[in-house]
Order: C-alpha cells, then structure tokens, then sequence
C-alpha cells in the first residue's frame, strides 16, 4: 500500500490515476500511523513552499515524513520542501537534501521562460528510479524554484541554469517534475519506485 | 531549453468530438477519450477539449467526460467552453483537468483570472483570446468570434499575465480554419510583449505552417485540430519532420 500524504496542496487526483494506471494500492491520508504503516510513501505537491511547510507543521507531520524508513517519493513542491531551505517565501524546510531550493531566472531574448513550463529532457542519470529510462529522455515540468545541483543529485535538467531533476538520499526520493503527468516515461519511473 | 510541444485540440459536443471549419459546419470525428488516448500514444505533448455544448446536460456530460480523460490519459489536458466562474473551474479541477482555459468570460470580468490563478495557481490557468484584425489594429473578440470588442489585443494580453494567467492561448480568426499558415507576425510581437509561454492556434494546414509559428513566431507550443483528426498527418510524423528541421520537440 502506498500512503499519498494528504496536507492540502494541490489536486491529488493524477496521482492518483496514475497509480491506478499502472495498478498500484493506495491511501490518501494525514494518519502519521497510516504513514509510517505504509510500505511507499508519497509526498506531493502543488503551490508555494511556504504554504506546504505550514500545512504539513499544522498536521504534526514534519518528524514522521523525516523519521520514515520505507521508500519515500516526494514530488514537484513535495520533493522541495524534503531540500535544507527554499528562497520561496524564505522558507525553512524538511533537511533531507543537503541543497537549496532557488528562483529560477527568466531571460526574454533567450527564450528562457519562467514559470519552467513543459517538457525538457532530464541528463546524467543515476539508475535506481531511472532503470529502463534513457539519458535525454522527456519529462512534464511545472514550476519557479528549483534545488541546486549537490552529491544527491540523480538527475539534472537546465532552464536557463541547470538544476537537480531528481535527488536521492538513502530512501528518500524527489522528482522536481512531474511522473504522473509525463507519459510513458513518468509510469516507468513510478513503478520504479514501487519496486524498489 | 523546454521543447516546442503539440497539442492537438478536440472539440467536444455531448461527449463527442467535432470540428467545425470558421465554427460553421461541424462533423463528427469520434469518441473524445479514445481519440484524445490515441494522441498521446502518437506523442502529444497536452491535450485541449474545448466543450461547446451550448446546454447543462451538455456541461454535465463534459464533467464526467473530463473524470473519464484524467483516468485514461498520462499527459497535461487542459480544458475551456463556457467556465465562467470560479466554480467552474473547480468542478473542472476536481474532474482531474490540469489546466483551465477562460475566454469571453475573462474579457467580460478580467478579475476571473486572479481569482482562479490566485486559488489554484498561474499553472492552471490558460487565457484564451480570439482576435480580430479591424484596420490596423488587432481587436479582441468574444463568443468564438461572433462580438468584436473594443480590447486591443497586446494591451489584453499583457492585463491577462498580470493578472495570473500562466499562458495566453492566441486564435486568429481570421485565419482560424482556412489552413493557410498562421500570422507569425502577429505572434512574434505578441512574444515581445509577454513572458508566459504562448500557444498558437488556428490556421495550421502543413508542417511549414508549424514550424514556421515556432522559428519567425516564436511560439512556445501549436494547437491544431484539422490536420490530426482527418488523419493527414500523425502527431509523430508532425513531430519528426520538425526535428529534421532542427526544432527541438519531444520525440
């Protein structure tokens, strides 16, 4: 059973789809024992930083999500606020990922759009959620922050400057873009993560 | 750098899809999910449904449709067609809609936008404008066309982004269903005056049309209906001759 963390970000429902998709049991839950019970948990994602740390504060989440043992997958925002700070709203975060969660710049003449909209190929991959994945291949990203490049980075992408992709710390696990929403692709990297 | 993306548009009428040629003349071409899925499987970037169903049953049977796309389809859908208040576009969310297009209503009450992108954010909302050349000027139009406002266009354009919205959705009706090429001028000015990421549609009837749209207009993406549903050409096919021609896309 896979524990999606319900803390009040954003629609849950095309992670949830996606995980029908591809057969895979799941609750939707704030229940830390239903947390710490589950054998995957995924954390995701929609909205401000700030905002996400508040919400998982105010449900007494913060230590169970650090504390997990299990495979843990944040994404997008969820993947964000497992990083040491985010210049989002000047916000604190999980400490997970020894990086910071930076604004990407927009540059016009460039063709350097912010909000990082659409899809962009992910490079240097380090296997585990990436087997059967190739390098350059295409996934769906939504979003103004990013996490710096570090030693846990599994995958990079670049909008303007390059930025961590993906980020893998013993268990934990963040994807700044999207699987549920990147095709093909993004199934095989969830399942990936179940199989863990 | 993010790829140029395609984004096939399926008009939809009481679960069906349709396209009409200048909204005149509408034929049937098939059942919305499967077609929206056989898209993807092509190698769609996102999808569009726009409902014209001009009746609640109509709206009702959109709702569902749009539970049944968010089940069946693993890429970005964005839907449009007669959201005009914030409900609307939280019925549509909660239906697994990734985006929301808005139209006549935002030109009608501009503040819709901040409310939903203040709500669910700039991602989720796409503002749709019609346009109209009336001499020199490019006036915004209504009702698929059918009432011509006094709103400029790049003034409009630029209200809309700061506003919230997170990207601008650009028809020419003039140009829309004739399938003779898209005005690239108009849209590499429109990208002079914008910074959120804008999609091109209507008039698409080739390969050149496209990639001409992405290179002199500098689009972001390319919406097209005609060309896909008739079967002329495969959305991978499309998508192979434009990284011949060096564009970066998804393939």
């Amino acid at each position: 059973m896979i524990a999606i963390v319900d803390y009040d970000t954003g629609n849950l429902r095309s992670v949830c789809n996606a995980l029908e998709r591809i057969g895979s049991e799941y609750c939707i839950t704030s229940d830390a024992s239903v947390i710490r019970a589950s054998e995957r948990v995924l954390l995701p994602g929609v909205g401000a930083a700030s905002e996400a740390m508040n919400n998982l504060h105010e449900r007494g989440l913060c230590n169970v999500i650090k504390e997990l043992r299990q495979p843990v997958l944040g994404i997008c925002v969820g993947m964000q606020i497992m990083c040491q700070y985010s210049e989002e709203g000047d916000t604190s975060c999980l400490g997970i990922f020894d990086t910071y969660v930076r604004k990407l710049a927009s540059c016009v003449e460039m063709g350097i759009k912010v909000p990082h909209m659409g899809w962009n190929s992910i490079e240097n991959l380090k296997k585990t959620i990436f087997e059967g994945v190739h390098e350059g291949a295409f996934v769906y990203f939504v979003h103004s922050f990013a996490p710096d490049k570090c030693k846990q980075t599994i995958a990079l992408s670049r909008n303007g400057r390059e930025f961590s992709a993906a980020l893998a710390k013993d268990n934990f696990y963040g994807t700044q873009f999207h699987p549920e929403k990147s095709g093909d692709v993004g199934e095989a990297i969830l399942r990936n993560f179940i199989r863990l | 750098m993010v790829a140029k993306r395609i984004i096939p548009c399926l008009d939809v009428k009481d679960g069906r899809t349709v396209k009409g040629v200048n909204f005149i003349g509408l034929q049937d071409v098939g059942d919305a999910v499967e077609l929206g899925r056989r898209y993807a499987m092509q190698g769609a970037d996102e999808l569009v449904y726009l409902d014209i169903s001009a009746t609640i049953e109509g709206r009702n049977t959109f709702t569902s449709l749009v539970e049944r796309i968010s089940s069946n389809i693993n890429i970005p859908f964005t839907v449009g067609g007669g959201i005009s208040t914030i409900d609307d576009a939280a019925r549509l969310l909660d239906a697994g809609a990734d985006k929301v297009s808005i139209n006549s209503a935002a030109v009608n009450n501009p503040s819709l936008i901040d409310s939903i992108a203040s709500k669910y954010g700039s991602q989720f909302v796409v503002l749709a404008i019609d346009t109209k050349r009336v001499g020199n000027e490019w006036l915004i139009t209504t009702h698929g066309g059918r009432t011509l406002t006094e709103r400029e266009l790049f003034s409009w354009a630029r209200e809309g982004e700061e506003r919230g919205a997170g990207e601008i959705l650009l028809t020419s009706m003039d140009h829309d269903g004739t399938r003779n090429g898209y005005p690239c001028e108009l849209f590499r000015e429109l990208s002079r005056h914008l910074s959120i990421p804008i999609i091109a549609s209507g008039g698409a009837g080739s390969v050149d049309d496209i990639a001409k749209v992405f290179s002199e207009g500098g689009a972001d993406a390319a919406l097209a209906a005609s060309i896909f549903h008739y079967g002329e050409i495969t959305v991978m096919e499309l998508k192979r001759r434009l990284h011949d021609k060096g564009i970066k896309v998804r393939i």
